[in-house]
């Protein structure tokens, strides 16, 4: 039983902290901005230097142009990722639709798909359905891979897609599948519980994105109480309010201990229903927790916290498409009621 | 990172679980079960029982009976024995005085007192509130001065659990009215309950139930080796103490195991096929999990037995579902929970209320949850 990083990881966790660090709102609150008000709504020039850090390959196979890393190394940079709010599209790129080629694909498809995205040289994206909305980056991507009724296919991005804005500054399109421009990514069929499985590890992803924007909402949060000044005093003098960053932060540590176990499951477990069962469980906690601090910290900012020159309103509403995104709350708790009757206790170390 | 237990401590694990399922007394282990109040005489062949086996105090030296074990090793004893309903060793002997006298005793209060706080031969009591003091636990009055090697104590104590079956009481008593600080008056006190001069009045709670009890002192004259460590430093050994309990006090295993037995009943009912129902239990197990996974966070990155700063998060939390679980039972009993007084409906129905009613206190002591949000507040977040 050991929640901590090993040295390596620590490592990694500090070099990717140490590249995100100009990103950072709170260092440079208008670099975000910019960013976000242009197509594709994230910094190609960061994106490649995630690439050289070998970042974009980190959780694929050493000769499909990886790093072999496992749930823990990516969790990490999820993490630092949504630290600073980077609208890089990380999660979905790389651990969704990444993932399912590399979990699917056949070699040649495997080089030559995950071969670029490692590079930085090829952007993927994930669709659901015939007709699929919102693709996250499915104007920009280069290569889509569809889920289409249980299975897989993997083609161009089509033509004529256009990007919009999402509330929280990233880019989507409405895809629709055209089946002569794409082909099955491996050898096709029923592949449902491959796609079970890998959402469950983008989701987990997510997960960490979230827990590191949730901390650094608390941070922002508990900053501004120790500075701000009404009433003649810093308003960490009235109970009221700080009280209510106490709930915040015990809403943030249940949810890093049930995220951090969701990872550890993935990365050791055998039984995808274990991992699929875990991210769900990891998910609804998160979106309960998100929810809350993301609402509090403007309401604790006050008036400053609605305005998009303030870091913290992004946290909130980027926040708020993650907990809707691979799906919310509410479908959690559809997916687990069904599970109810199948254990007494919950038991985490036999998961 | 690491989730699976060693082998060692999957051993560990079994042991503690075959323990508790197969030693302990079944009709103890069924009135837990039930929710039903747990009488003196089973609390104390319980610990006896684990003291015979050298697990009723483990978290105390060695040289008295304690365990050379790890914090994760003392989180599974508790979390096994809360799941297989083993009502733990009476905290006011084995969490709080044992460790104090332990610590802080002479050698002689140690050789007299230890092994008969350990067996349970002697039951003690908390002397710690007052009707001033509460939160504010500094500001007791009750008074112990000198008159020649003896202590002569008046004053009052209150919410003294239990006390309806002590032997003896520790208590904190103001010794230096006249201190700089008051903190600093503090000594920390043991006496037989049957001294002259004392007297036990019961307090009935809101589920009709008699658990606390005030305790008046009147001239109650207490040998001077009857003090425990140096005079006037007792508010550090109740530091000491209250630490403790602030670890024990979030009731992950007994919280699970409550809405384990309550979502059979559910199931049973046919309630789970409602999905504002099932919903409830998903949100608790998914939140005990949280908690119960915090819980591990702790114990793991706990350093020299001291209490880690977010165990005010342990009890903050673990009492809040403790409280929802009981809410829930209400709710599933509906107007059947009106029904205490019946011995036609079922049981877990009849007690719903009743226990609902009682675990409001779960949030009021082992320093109320304001207490907690405070140092969470201040300790933690620097606010």
């Amino acid at each position: 039983m050991d929640f901590t990083l090993d040295e390596e990881q620590e490592a990694l966790r500090d070099a990717v902290r140490g590249l995100l660090k100009g990103y950072d709102p709170a260092v440079d609150a208008e670099r975000r901005r910019q960013v976000t008000a242009e197509d594709p709504g994230f910094d190609e020039g960061l994106w490649a230097r995630l690439a050289e850090m070998g970042l974009l390959g980190l959780p694929f196979a050493e000769a499909d142009g990886g790093m072999d890393a496992g749930p823990v190394e990516v969790a990490v940079v999820c993490e630092e990722i949504g630290r600073v709010l980077a609208p890089e599209p990380y999660v979905a790129s790389v651990v969704l639709a990444g993932g399912l080629v590399a979990a699917l694909g056949s070699d040649q498809q495997r080089a030559d798909l995950l071969g670029g995205l490692a590079a930085g040289e090829r952007l993927l994206a994930y669709a659901d359905g015939e007709v699929a909305e919102p693709v996250i980056q499915g104007a920009r991507a280069d290569t889509i891979v569809w889920h289409v009724g249980g299975e897989v296919f993997v083609g161009d991005r089509p033509t004529g897609a256009t990007a919009y804005r999402t509330h929280d500054g990233g880019r989507a399109a409405r895809l629709e599948l055209d089946r002569s421009t794409v082909v099955p990514l491996g050898d096709g069929g029923d592949v449902s519980e491959v796609v079970a499985l890998v959402t469950a590890q983008a989701r987990i992803a997510a997960c960490h994105e979230a827990l590191g924007a949730m901390d650094t909402a608390l941070r922002m949060t508990t900053a501004y109480l120790t500075t701000r000044q009404q009433f003649g005093v810093t308003l960490n003098r009235f109970q009221a309010l700080t009280f209510r960053a106490a709930d915040l932060y015990t809403a943030l540590e249940l949810t890093r201990s049930i995220v951090t176990w969701a990872t550890m499951v993935a990365a050791e477990s055998d039984d995808p229903a274990a991992v699929r069962t875990a991210a769900a469980r990891a998910k609804l906690q998160t979106a309960r927790a998100g929810r809350l601090i993301a609402q509090e910290a403007i309401q604790l900012h006050g008036g400053i916290g609605m305005t998009a020159e303030y870091a913290v309103g992004h946290y909130t509403s980027r926040l708020t498409a993650i907990n809707h995104w691979l799906g919310d709350a509410r479908d959690q708790v559809a997916t687990l009621s069904a599970d109810l009757a199948a254990h007494t206790v919950l038991d985490p170390l036999e998961a | 990172m690491r989730l699976r237990l060693t082998e060692d401590e999957a051993a560990f694990r079994e042991e503690m679980r075959t323990f508790f399922t197969t030693e302990i007394p079944q009709h103890v282990r069924d009135t837990v079960a039930a929710g039903r109040h747990v009488g003196k005489d089973d609390y104390v062949e319980t610990m006896r029982t684990m003291n015979a086996a050298g697990l009723a105090v483990p978290n105390w030296p060695v040289e008295w009976g304690g365990r050379d074990w790890t914090p994760l090793q003392r989180h599974i004893w508790h979390e096994e024995m809360q799941l297989a309903c083993v009502p733990p060793p009476l905290a006011f002997n084995a969490s709080m005085v044992g460790p104090v006298i332990a610590n802080f005793g002479s050698q002689e209060l140690k050789e007299r007192f230890l092994p008969a706080t350990a067996n349970l031969d002697i039951w003690w009591a908390q002397g710690f509130s007052e009707p001033n003091a509460g939160s504010d636990l500094a500001s007791l009055t009750t008074r112990a001065t000198r008159d020649g090697d003896d202590w002569i104590v008046n004053g009052q104590k209150t919410w003294t659990t239990l006390g309806q079956h002590a032997d003896w009481i520790f208590c904190l008593v103001r010794t230096d009215p006249e201190a700089e600080r008051k903190q600093k008056g503090i000594s920390f006190l043991l006496f037989p309950m049957d001294s002259p001069g004392v007297t036990l009045r019961p307090i009935e709670l809101i589920d009709g139930s008699f658990e606390v009890n005030e305790v008046f002192f009147d001239d109650v004259r207490v040998p001077g080796d009857l003090l425990v460590g140096e005079v006037n430093q007792g508010w550090s050994y109740a530091k000491f103490l209250l630490g403790n309990e602030r670890v024990g006090v979030a009731p992950v295993g007994a919280t699970k195991r409550a809405l384990a037995t309550l979502k059979q009943t559910a199931l049973d009912l046919g309630h789970l096929d409602d999905p504002l129902v099932a919903g409830r239990f998903v949100e608790l197990e998914n939140e005990l999990l949280a908690l119960e996974l915090t819980a591990l966070r702790v114990v793991a990155h706990s350093a020299d037995g001291k209490p880690h700063p977010a165990s005010s998060v342990l009890k903050l939390k673990g009492t809040e579902l403790q409280q929802a679980v009981s809410e829930l039972a209400v709710d599933l009993a509906g107007p059947l929970s009106l029904a205490t007084g019946s011995d036609t409906v079922p049981e877990w129905a009849a007690l719903a209320a009743p226990t609902y009613l009682n675990l409001r206190k779960a949030s009021i002591y082992g320093g109320s949850n304001e207490i907690q949000r405070q140092i969470i507040a201040g300790t933690i977040l620097g606010l």
